[in-house]
């Protein structure tokens, strides 16, 4: 492990995240949009489904819980349908507390509100190489965010567009993304065993514990090799 | 079961943004209870890269032939120049093509 210095964030540093992130953005764009033109479709208000898109800013979790808005709404069931998609989120912002944690508080939690996969996987990928700086985080949170509003409006307001996210492939945007994650970084023989650890629980969950478990088993198997394996720090 | 009448709604909406943030801010948080001696530090370092790959694992077993190709596509690209963008958008491309030639 290279020595964890204090991460750089300046104005500049987020404008260049922002730029970075805007390609994988636009696909964000698409979802946002497959969402509103959804979202006609259930018994939500307009403005009450861009509240929830600005608020909220979760993919998954906000299509899931379409299916769930009625005149009732089942809360307990709802808010642990979203805890446990986005539980992902708590071991994502764990990966980064090395960095994080040399930051002052404010900061620290301000450049986690826009928390989100794409900005995570470059931001970690840039942190472990020894990119010291927190512009992909908070500034392709921001592009991710925007997209997702603009996508979400556009749905809303045009009420069609692409009727089948489907046909055109974006149902892998997310899975070749966190592929492309995976293949960037550097790898060596403790984290390929990690990684193989992860794969197998994260299987094994997906097919015998209760759904949105996977990421969660997955990641902490990985985990227990870094236990057992400790990693020494470079001279 | 709550009602979405009247300001019910927001209600609703204000919890599970509440919910997100916990998620958004938990990880860091908790970490932060932790001691930091090197075993935990080496945990994370094991676990972060390891979310990713767990992840992954549920898109690949679900995908299509179409959406498996895309990926062995992405892992093309990125073998031979690794540029995630351009491997994201080749696989999205190859999945795209292979559904509209019907061939999956």
């Amino acid at each position: 492990m290279p020595d964890i210095v204090a991460p750089q964030l300046t104005g500049a540093d987020i404008r260049r995240g922002f730029w970075r992130i805007l390609p994988i953005s636009l696909f964000v764009f698409v979802f946002g949009l497959a969402f509103g033109v959804a979202a006609l479709q259930s018994n939500m208000a307009n403005v009450e489904v861009m509240l929830m898109s600005i608020t909220v800013f979760a993919g998954t979790v906000q299509f899931a819980v379409l299916d769930m808005w009625g005149a009732q709404v089942p809360i307990l069931p709802l808010l642990l349908t979203t805890l446990a998609i986005n539980s992902r989120m708590l071991l994502m912002g764990a990966s980064l507390y090395p960095w994080l944690r040399l930051l002052p508080v404010r900061r620290r939690y301000a450049s986690l509100i826009t928390l989100s996969d794409a900005n995570w996987a470059m931001t970690l990928n840039d942190l472990q190489q020894g990119r010291n700086n927190l512009g992909t985080l908070v500034g392709g949170g921001i592009a991710l965010w925007t997209c997702w509003q603009a996508g979400t409006l556009t749905g809303l307001l045009l009420g069609s567009g692409i009727k089948d996210p489907k046909s055109i492939g974006l149902d892998m945007v997310m899975g070749c993304f966190m592929l492309s994650m995976v293949m960037v970084g550097k790898r060596n023989l403790r984290k390929s065993l990690a990684w193989g650890l992860s794969a197998i629980a994260a299987y094994a969950a997906y097919r015998w514990l209760p759904p949105n478990t996977h990421v969660i088993v997955g990641a902490l198997a990985g985990g227990t090799v870094g236990i057992f394996w400790l990693e020494t720090p470079k001279q | 079961m709550m009602s979405t009448e009247g300001y019910g709604v927001y209600l609703v909406i204000a919890l599970m943004a509440l919910v997100m943030l916990f998620t958004r801010f938990g990880g860091v948080f908790i970490t932060g209870l932790l001691p930091l001696r090197p075993r935990v530090m080496s945990f994370i370092d094991a676990m972060s890269g390891s979310v990713l790959v767990a992840v992954l694992v549920p898109i690949a077993v679900e995908a299509d032939m179409a959406g498996r190709l895309g990926m062995l596509a992405t892992a093309g690209v990125m073998l031979l120049t690794a540029r995630p963008m351009a491997g994201v958008s080749l696989g999205i491309l190859v999945t795209a093509l292979i559904r509209f030639g019907g061939m999956s």
